[in-house]
């Protein structure tokens, strides 16, 4: 059956999960984090780290979601790791993102090599594609379970911290560290709470990358989709529902270029990858004015000063 | 240093033993000095990407993004005058270099500056972008068929490449990266736009009640820093590589930003601190050689370095600027 360019829109769906689920994690990961008012830049890192974690932990115990969790906790320390440094007085958290991008990314290599060869078993896709004979819609709608579990921490998240105290304290940390002071609040710990969580999620969007999809651990797995998270959450106005749209726009804005191609639209290709890019500046430039601060922004944080 | 030692340790080598191959690859022989030092120049001049704007509490991260525009650029230029003298063609390619840089970065501080665009995010986008821009061009346009699995632009022509200081195997890069830190010394700390910088740095509106054209001085600065990011561009095409091709975008962008962070955006200090990375950088395939340990050491060595310094400034308390900007 000849699908044509309904091919495409197909394949730009498909994309949008496939490619969108690990910017979900990790934007809502950089999303928690920023609203306790840091900016964690590390989570490229972070990624790579998860990635690797999961990857070799899955090889060994031969038992995927056991990797995903590993990869969760090996993200969690690292963004333990970068809190605790940002906690001490005038450390910028920007440089020490930066280097803990370096370090998270050398250490997965180092501890990588070995497993760039074997192949480990790859996270179980759930098909929902069954009623379909289209081969192209059966692809397109394999969806990673993780992908749904993105979902539940989306809305999740997004009710904790409108709803709950808890969501309320990491709220107020963000607006104002001095209002959360006078509170009698614990800044710093809610601080290393809320990005050691972020870590953790991120982790996860890492494990995500090396299990099922490209679903193979190399050193040039993930290609600054960490740095990308922060002007994703931006984007995304720092709503953890925003995260899901907005991960989900990025995977099919991704996807269009190579579906393009299996049409027959070859040149170009490189630009059709910066699609995503040059999207997310005309959206900042569009939505950004001098004139009044962006809704729902955190005080506290540098980067939109 | 030590946290770098138990790390080696525990990867099963001989701590002394690396660090004395560290020592030796970097700064041991006159050789290997000069390896260090041809991978200290790009530093230099994608450090000055990142100090510069530094000084009006810009965190500018699009070194990269300039590094591979003004390659690019520089390389398409000296491909369009086949037949001038090497003199000539070097110039333009530097200027052209240059420009390209420097529009590049300036689009973050024109987008800043007019419609309030976070400029670190939007410098990131164009790193990305220009990389897309550059794969783009030399697999299309600009693209010698004799490239075949690796695309890249045609050859320069060795008569234009850059050539060595006389005795060594340094090329000129090197002095480019040292003057344009010491002319950027001169210019933050002896003129007159040096100190409206630092004013509108330290205090926006105190800058605006003063009456200082804040919004050009931004847009400048952001010129002037990306255009020293593309002249590094362009001296590792017409210095090393001699085409344009993805080994522009080497990170040095990103390995810039970290030693202008660290030298605290001092421009003189940004000088010996691309030396140590410069080093450090240079004793990776030695290391692997001798030891065994996979090139990735040297980026945990990298980023082990970097979070002591960092962490180390909560002693100094000197990076009043950056804490400012946190503190306000």
């Amino acid at each position: 059956m000849e699908v044509g360019w309904w091919g495409v829109l197909i394949a730009v769906l498909g994309g949008a999960i496939r490619i969108g689920t690990p910017f979900l994690f990790v934007s809502l990961g950089e999303c928690l984090t920023e609203k306790s008012g840091r900016i964690n830049l590390g989570l490229e890192g972070t990624l790579v780290m998860g990635a690797m974690t999961g990857y070799a932990v899955s090889l060994h115990s031969g038992s995927p979601w056991l990797g995903v969790l590993c990869a969760g906790l090996a993200g969690m320390a690292l963004g333990a790791l970068h809190s605790w440094i940002c906690s001490f007085q005038r450390v910028n958290d920007i440089a020490v993102g930066i280097a803990m991008m370096l370090f998270g990314t050398g250490l997965a290599f180092f501890l990588g090599k070995p497993y760039i060869q074997p192949s480990a078993p790859r996270l179980p896709s759930i098909d929902l594609g069954g009623w379909s004979d289209v081969p192209q819609i059966k692809a397109a709608l394999q969806i990673n379970a993780l992908f749904l579990l993105g979902i539940v921490v989306a809305v999740l998240l997004g009710w904790m911290l409108k709803n709950t105290a808890w969501g309320l304290k990491v709220r107020v940390v963000g607006e104002s560290a001095d209002a959360a002071r006078a509170l009698g609040l614990p800044v710093d710990r809610i601080r290393i709470l809320s990005t050691a969580q972020g870590g953790f999620l991120a982790g996860i969007g890492g494990s995500y990358l090396s299990l099922y999809y490209p679903f193979n651990w190399s050193e040039g797995l993930s290609s600054g989709q960490g740095l990308m998270a922060v002007a994703l959450v931006i984007f995304a106005r720092w709503q953890p529902i925003g995260c899901l749209w907005v991960s989900l726009l990025w995977g099919g804005a991704a996807a269009l270029g190579p579906s393009l191609q299996s049409v027959g639209i070859t040149g170009g290709y490189y630009i059709f990858n910066a699609i995503p890019y040059i999207m997310t500046l005309a959206v900042m430039i569009i939505t950004c004015s001098p004139k009044r601060t962006l809704v729902g922004v955190p005080r506290e944080l540098t980067v939109t000063r | 240093m030590v946290l770098f030692g138990i790390f080696v340790a525990s990867a099963g080598a001989d701590p002394f033993e690396v660090y004395q191959t560290m020592y030796r690859a970097a700064f041991g022989t006159s050789f290997s000095w000069q390896n260090t030092l041809v991978r200290a120049a790009p530093l230099m001049l994608t450090a000055l990407c990142t100090a510069l704007p530094g000084y009006l509490g810009l965190i500018v991260i699009g070194g990269e993004g300039a590094v591979v525009m003004g390659g690019l650029f520089a390389a398409i230029v000296a491909l369009t005058m086949p037949t001038a003298p090497p003199i000539v063609v070097l110039t333009t390619m530097a200027l052209a270099g240059m420009l390209a840089g420097g529009v590049w970065l300036m689009i973050g501080g024109a987008l800043r500056h007019y419609r309030a665009v976070n400029e670190t995010i939007s410098s990131l986008l164009l790193n990305y972008i220009a990389i897309a821009l550059l794969n783009h061009l030399v697999t299309s346009t600009f693209r010698d068929p004799e490239s075949l699995n690796h695309p890249s632009t045609h050859h320069i022509g060795e008569a234009n490449m850059i050539g060595v200081i006389p005795g060594t195997d340094l090329h000129w890069g090197l002095a480019f990266g040292i003057v344009a830190c010491v002319i950027a010394w001169f210019l933050m700390n002896h003129t007159v736009f040096g100190f409206a910088s630092q004013i509108a740095g330290g205090n926006v509106r105190a800058a605006q009640v003063a009456g200082l054209p804040v919004g050009r001085l931004i847009l400048i600065i952001c010129c002037v820093a990306g255009a020293a990011g593309g002249l590094a561009g362009m001296l590792e095409v017409a210095a090393i590589h001699g085409r344009a091709n993805d080994t522009l975008n080497a990170n040095y962008g990103y390995a810039g930003i970290l030693v202008a962070f660290v030298a605290r955006n001092n421009p003189l200090a940004i000088i010996p601190v691309a030396v140590l990375l410069g080093g450090i950088r240079a004793s990776s395939g030695l290391l692997q050689r001798t030891h065994e340990l996979p090139d990735a050491t040297v980026l945990v060595m990298q980023g082990i370095i970097f979070l002591v310094i960092l962490f180390s400034e909560t002693l100094y308390g000197r990076f009043a600027k950056l804490q400012k900007q946190g503190a306000a």
